[in-house]
């Protein structure tokens, strides 16, 4: 987990937006503007942030779904590293086998004429990685090691159930052995016993085949349980990163508190609780973003300089921890925890 | 103290008759909700949560039915009306809906008209029920965007739902569903679509209409933090049926239903000692074509016993404090 597996460098993703008869440009939407990080060979990165914030069109990007407007996306390859955000077309082939996306919704991402068996198999036939009885073996394998029974390979998506078709977009991510896996909000539309199996086997698979991870998702208890380190987005730009432990132990920028104070707790006598942060406002355009740092409009410690000079992502000095915030070496913020007495779960009786 | 609640759910099926075969989607389900008080109805996907709050208004989309029950509601003491004796599309359930009974649903967008204004929308709703002249349900309607944290409301009253932020459409729902007064608001999923900060702050708007209005709240979700941060009172269901209902403190720390217990042992939580694993339930929520025999829950349950849960069907039964659970089993320490 020591070397970087992507590096991304400046990454812009703008969007025109066009309107009346001539379709001319009437504003620029800033989608993700300017963000830098890492992501480890053999750790999950957390991508989190509320809606707009830009964290899809970032794996969007990864994917070259959308063209970055600026900015390097360096991929480590196994012959030399190769920047994923200029290659054409043909060179980019190669890539889309090793750097696989899991979907959100279950439903609309699988075809619903296709049984399973082409679902899963068809990246193997396209890219002449298998054929015949050989893809079939390798399908039945690939949906064994997701829970899935390999008998129903013939059946079509509407047999399945809703954790059940996400094992199948697991299974049809692995297929070409990538080396990572973009999870875009993958486990958010499932119910909460599945979606806890769900989570679980993902950690399973990134044991077994040394899979690194980028987790996209707007739910901070999901992300603390499966994440080794979280960046953190607001408007389209990268405010806090650093490993989870600390993000939740000791964040240093205020979106991040307010973001964390937000979870709702799964316990009722912590109702009520006196820390709870409330943002006043609304998330900022990002056609239209506020000059200065994006969140000062919203940001109870804001000062003049905040309103003026946008904070660049720097250091906090502690071993990979960084946040942009022109004030956050003098804040005190609240941790993720200490909100009150947290009692034990009531659950220890919950087959595993 | 024994108030009549406001509404007293019992025995309420109802079924959708699709062509390939009845799914029994509210199958005998009973509940109360206490006046001024907010009832969670939490369960998974396929528990038959939406359908038992739109039972209550006797909306159920086609092609379901309403085959059988009570609901009878007692506003302010008067005497009960059973609401699925009336027709359905009849002048007194219609003086009902909208008014007593207000429903917010999950997606604002599809719940606003695209083209009215916000104003609009809400004048027609408060002239019907409340019978107010133009000027006095305009100066009403934007009293409610006021009440429900709308930054200058009379302008707002001229905007249309697109030109709105998801939040912010949110409140306009609640304004709308507040505006004539109801007892009851049937909240369905009405913070799943929106983002953690702005759940935050539509959760402390139903606590102060819940405590400035007296109105009882029937809120319906999936999330057991949402429950836990909002609800006196929390009726659990699976398959169509209700499994246990209770306090809200005895449910997330006393739960009778082995189903409740593993329900919240699955849902991640921010702790420091982050557990490898997650607590899981064995096991998928069972298509509603392939009902198990016996209890419902029995083929996923870790306190199953052969011969007597995949038998007979426990029925709901009543515990200490005024609980109710569908438990062979219940309450037997493990």
């Amino acid at each position: 987990m020591n070397r970087a597996l992507v590096e991304i460098r400046d990454l812009k993703v703008h969007f025109t937006l066009r309107a009346g008869l001539l379709r001319r440009v009437k504003g620029l939407v800033r989608a993700v503007d300017g963000v830098s990080f890492d992501v480890m060979e053999g750790e999950t990165l957390g991508l989190v942030g509320e809606s707009g914030c830009g964290k899809s069109t970032i794996t969007r990007a990864l994917l070259r779904v959308y063209q970055p407007t600026g900015g390097q996306m360096r991929y480590r390859a196994a012959d030399g590293p190769v920047d994923l955000a200029t290659l054409n077309e043909a060179a980019l082939a190669r890539f889309r086998r090793e750097i696989r996306l899991v979907f959100q919704d279950p439903q609309s991402s699988l075809n619903p004429r296709l049984p399973v068996v082409d679902i899963i198999g068809e990246v193997l036939k396209v890219n002449k990685m298998a054929t015949g009885e050989a893809l079939r073996e390798r399908v039945a394998a690939l949906m064994t090691r997701v829970g899935l029974r390999p008998e129903t390979m013939h059946r079509y998506p509407h047999a399945f159930s809703g954790g059940e078709r996400q094992r199948i977009g697991i299974a049809r991510a692995l297929a070409p052995e990538p080396k990572l896996l973009i999870a875009d909000e993958a486990v958010s539309a499932l119910d909460v016993s599945v979606q806890a199996q769900t989570i679980n086997l993902l950690k399973d698979l990134q044991r077994d085949f040394g899979l690194t991870y980028l987790f996209v998702s707007h739910d901070l208890s999901v992300v603390q349980h499966i994440c080794d380190r979280v960046a953190v987005m607001y408007v389209g730009t990268l405010v806090e990163i650093a490993p989870t432990d600390r993000l939740f132990e000791a964040p240093k920028h205020p979106y991040t508190e307010a973001l964390l104070s937000a979870v709702p707790i799964p316990d009722p006598a912590m109702r009520g609780r006196a820390s709870r942060i409330r943002l006043p406002g609304e998330v900022a355009d990002p056609a239209n973003p506020p000059p200065g740092c994006p969140f000062h409009p919203r940001c109870r410690f804001a000062t003049d300089i905040c309103r003026s000079d946008k904070p660049a992502l720097t250091s906090t000095g502690q071993d990979g921890h960084a946040v942009a915030c022109h004030h956050a070496d003098s804040l005190t913020l609240a941790n993720a925890f200490d909100a009150g007495p947290s009692p034990a779960p009531h659950s220890n009786s919950v087959t595993a | 103290m024994t108030v009549a609640p406001l509404i007293e759910v019992q025995d309420l099926r109802t079924h959708f008759f699709t062509d390939e075969g009845v799914v029994k989607a509210v199958d005998g389900v009973a509940f109360t909700i206490p006046a001024g008080k907010t009832v969670c109805v939490v369960g998974e996907s396929g528990s038959g949560k939406s359908i038992t709050g739109r039972s209550i208004l006797n909306m159920v989309p086609y092609p379901g039915r309403v085959l059988d029950g009570t609901i009878r509601w007692r506003p302010n003491g008067a005497p009960p009306v059973d609401l699925l004796s009336l027709d359905p599309k009849g002048r007194e359930i219609r003086a009902i809906r909208g008014k007593d009974i207000a429903l917010i649903s999950q997606e604002p967008m599809a719940a606003l008209s695209p083209v009215h204004t916000i104003g609009n929308q809400m004048i027609e709703t408060i002239r019907l029920h409340l019978g107010l002249s133009k000027r006095q349900a305009r100066e009403r309607a934007a009293d409610m965007l006021a009440k429900v944290g709308i930054p200058r409301p009379k302008d707002r009253l001229d905007s249309y739902a697109f030109e709105l932020s998801g939040g912010m459409r949110q409140r306009v729902c609640i304004a709308l569903a507040v505006a004539c007064g109801p007892k009851l608001l049937i909240a369905d999923e009405p913070t799943t679509a929106l983002d953690v900060t702005t759940q935050a702050n539509i959760l402390d708007l139903f606590r102060e209409l819940r405590d400035a209005l007296g109105v009882s709240i029937l809120f319906i979700t999936h999330d057991l933090g949402v429950v836990a941060e909002i609800a006196d009172e929390v009726v659990v269901m699976y398959l169509g049926q209700v499994v246990e209902q209770g306090r809200v403190d005895d449910i997330f720390h006393r739960p009778l239903h082995p189903y409740t217990r593993a329900l919240l042992g699955s849902v991640p939580r921010l702790t420091r000692s982050r557990p490898e694993r997650l607590p899981t339930i064995s096991g998928m929520v069972p298509s509603p074509f392939e009902r198990p025999g016996g209890c419902l829950f029995h083929p996923r349950c870790d306190r199953f016993e052969r011969g007597l849960c995949d038998r007979s069907a426990p029925a709901l039964a009543r515990y200490a404090g005024g609980r109710v659970a569908r438990c062979f089993k219940a309450g037997v320490e493990p």
